[in-house]
C-alpha cells in the first residue's frame, strides 16, 4: 500500500514537473506600438519601455510563460495579429464595440481620459470644463453640454488626432461637422505639428497629453478644457488577441486580477503617469 | 473576398484619386522645369554648375524619398520662426505644398539624369549638319536637339512618371488623405487589410495604364520616321477580272 502511495506520488510528482515545464516553454509574443510614450515607446538604446513593457513582463511572470515584445505599427495592430504575427496585443488599446467584432480583449488593466492639448498663447486655452472628467455613459447630459460649449470656440479649427483610435472617432462622431480632422500615424507627429503651429489643438489621452507636456521641446503645450471617457472611447484599455484564444484570454484575465489585487497596477501606473489609473470594475 | 465590399471600397478609393493625380502631375510639371534646368547644368562645361547639379542629383537620388518628406514636413516645422520672418511659413504649413515640393525635388534629380542622356545620345552629325545649315543656340536646340533628345528619353521618363504616382503614397504620412492615406483609414475602420489594398493596387494599376497609353501615342506621334509605311493595297489588273 505505502509504495502504491509512494508511486502515486511520484506519478503526480513528474506530471506536474512536466506541465510546469511545458507552460515554461511556451512564448506568448506580444505586440506594442512603441510610439505611445508614456504607455510604450523606444527609449534611447532602442529597447521598448514603458508601462506596458513593465506590466507585460510582470504578468508572463504571473502565467508562468516566456514572452516576447515585439514593435508593430499601430496602423497595421490588429490585422497583423490576426494573420498571426503574435499572439496578443498591449498598446494603449482601448476596449471598443467596434474591436470586439473582430478580436476579444482580456479585462482592462488600465482605464484613462480623453481630452485636449493646445499651445500656451492659444485661444482655444479657455476651453469648457478645465479639471473636469465626464462620462459619455454614466454623464451624458454634462458631457454633451461641455462638447455643446466647445463648439464656439472650436469652430473651424484644425485639430489633429492619431488615427484608427478611439480619439478619431470622438472626434469623427460628436464634433466633425465643427473641426477640421488631420489624421497622424503616431501621436508624436501630431506633438510636432501642434508645436510647429499647423494645428490649432490635438485630442488624446490624458496619460499620454500629460508625459507630452512635461517634455523640454513641448514645454508650451498645455492641457485644456475638460476630460471625457467612456462610449466610442472605449471600457478601458486591455490585452488584445484573438477571438478563438480562449486559454489565453483566461491566463491573461486571472493575471491581471492579480496585478491588480496586489497593487501592482497601481505601483506602475503611478510610476509612469503620476496618477493611479486602475480600473475601476 | 467579399465582393460587395470590395467595390464600396473602391469607389471611397476614388475619392482620393483626383488628389493623387493632382500631387503627381503637379510635381512632373514643375520637376520637369528643374530637371531641365540640372541637365543643362551638368552639360555647360561650366565646373561649378556642374559641381552643384552633381551634388543636387547625388543628394536627392541617395536618400528615400520617404526621409525627404518627413524632414521637409516635420523638420522645417521646427524652424517656423526663421521661415515666418522670410515669409515662406505659409507655404510650409500646408502639407499639400510640402509634399508637392518633396515630389518635386526628388523627381527632379531622377528625370535631369534621364534627360541628360537624352540630350548627349543626340548624334553630333545632327548637330554638325545643323550647324552647317547656319542654325546655332537656341535654334539648334529647339529645331534639332530637344526633338532628338525628348525621343531618346522619353520611354525612360515614362516609367519615372510612372513612379510618380506611386510616390504619392508617401504622402498620406503627412496627413494627405489620397488614395493610400484613405486606405489606411478604411483598414482601420474595417481591420481588412487584404481587401482594401487588393483594390487600392487596382485603382493604381488603372492610373498607370491609363498613363502608359499616354506615353505610348506621344512616342508614336513623336516618331513618325520609324512607323512602317501603310500597307498598299494590291491593285487588282483589269486583265484578271
Amino acid at each position: 500500500m505505502k509504495l502504491f502511495k509512494a508511486l502515486g506520488f511520484g506519478l503526480v510528482a513528474s506530471a506536474l514537473a512536466i506541465s510546469g515545464a511545458a507552460a515554461q516553454d511556451k512564448t506568448v509574443k506580444i505586440a506594442t506600438e512603441g510610439a505611445y510614450a508614456p504607455w510604450n515607446f523606444t527609449g534611447a538604446g532602442g529597447k521598448l519601455e514603458g508601462f506596458e513593457i513593465d506590466l507585460a513582463n510582470d504578468l508572463c511572470g504571473r502565467m508562468k510563460v516566456k514572452c516576447e515584445i515585439v514593435a508593430q505599427d499601430w496602423d497595421g495592430i490588429i490585422p497583423a495579429l490576426q494573420a498571426k504575427k503574435y499572439d496578443a496585443i498591449m498598446a494603449g488599446m482601448n476596449i471598443t464595440d467596434k474591436r470586439l467584432e473582430v478580436i476579444g480583449f482580456s479585462r482592462a488593466y488600465a482605464s484613462g481620459v480623453h481630452g485636449w492639448s493646445v499651445m500656451k498663447d492659444s485661444p482655444l486655452v479657455k476651453l469648457a470644463g478645465e479639471g473636469k472628467r465626464f462620462s459619455l455613459e454614466k454623464d451624458a447630459a454634462g458631457a454633451k453640454a461641455m462638447i455643446e460649449e466647445w463648439k464656439p470656440l472650436l469652430k473651424g479649427k484644425t485639430v489633429g488626432v492619431q488615427g484608427s483610435t478611439v480619439n478619431s472617432q470622438f472626434l469623427e462622431k460628436y464634433l466633425k461637422d465643427t473641426i477640421t480632422i488631420r489624421e497622424y500615424k503616431t501621436t508624436e507627429q501630431h506633438d510636432l505639428d501642434l508645436s510647429a503651429g499647423r494645428l490649432d489643438a490635438i485630442f488624446a489621452a490624458h496619460s499620454f497629453l500629460k508625459a507630452s507636456t512635461e517634455k523640454p521641446e513641448f514645454k508650451d503645450m498645455v492641457i485644456a478644457g475638460g476630460a471625457v471617457s467612456s462610449d466610442v472611447l472605449g471600457r478601458g484599455v486591455a490585452v488584445g488577441m484573438r477571438k478563438d484564444d480562449a486559454e489565453l484570454k483566461a491566463m491573461f484575465d486571472t493575471a491581471i486580477q492579480a496585478a491588480i489585487a496586489d497593487g501592482t497596477v497601481q505601483k506602475l501606473t503611478q510610476k509612469w503617469f503620476k496618477i493611479d489609473m486602475t480600473p475601476q470594475t | 473576398m467579399d465582393f460587395s465590399f470590395m467595390r464600396d471600397t473602391f469607389f471611397s478609393l476614388l475619392s482620393g484619386v483626383p488628389l493623387t493625380l493632382n500631387l503627381a502631375l503637379t510635381a512632373v510639371a514643375f520637376g520637369a522645369v528643374l530637371a531641365m534646368l540640372l541637365a543643362l547644368m551638368r552639360m555647360s562645361g561650366i565646373r561649378v554648375l556642374d559641381a552643384i547639379a552633381q551634388a543636387y542629383v547625388f543628394v536627392f537620388r541617395g536618400t528615400p524619398l520617404l526621409v525627404q518628406i518627413f524632414l521637409i514636413y516635420y523638420g522645417l516645422g521646427q524652424f517656423r520662426p526663421t521661415l515666418q520672418e522670410l515669409g515662406l511659413w505659409t507655404f510650409f504649413r500646408e502639407p499639400y505644398w510640402c509634399a508637392v515640393l518633396a515630389l518635386t525635388l526628388n523627381t527632379g534629380a531622377y528625370a535631369s539624369e534621364i534627360f541628360r542622356g537624352g540630350l548627349q545620345s543626340v548624334p553630333h552629325q545632327q548637330v554638325e549638319a545643323a550647324r552647317a545649315c547656319g542654325m546655332s543656340g537656341f535654334l539648334l536646340f529647339r529645331r534639332i536637339v530637344f526633338p532628338i533628345a525628348v525621343r531618346q528619353a522619353l520611354p525612360a521618363y515614362g516609367s519615372e512618371i510612372i513612379l510618380m504616382v506611386k510616390a504619392t503614397s508617401l504622402a498620406s504620412v503627412i496627413t494627405m488623405m489620397e488614395v493610400t492615406g484613405i486606405a489606411a483609414k478604411l483598414i482601420s475602420q474595417t481591420f481588412r487589410a487584404v481587401e482594401v489594398f487588393v483594390v487600392a493596387g487596382l485603382i493604381y494599376l488603372i492610373l498607370n495604364f491609363a498613363i502608359t497609353r499616354i506615353i505610348m501615342a506621344l512616342e508614336w506621334w513623336l516618331s513618325p520616321h520609324l512607323r512602317r509605311p501603310p500597307a498598299v493595297e494590291p491593285r487588282l489588273e483589269a486583265a484578271h477580272v
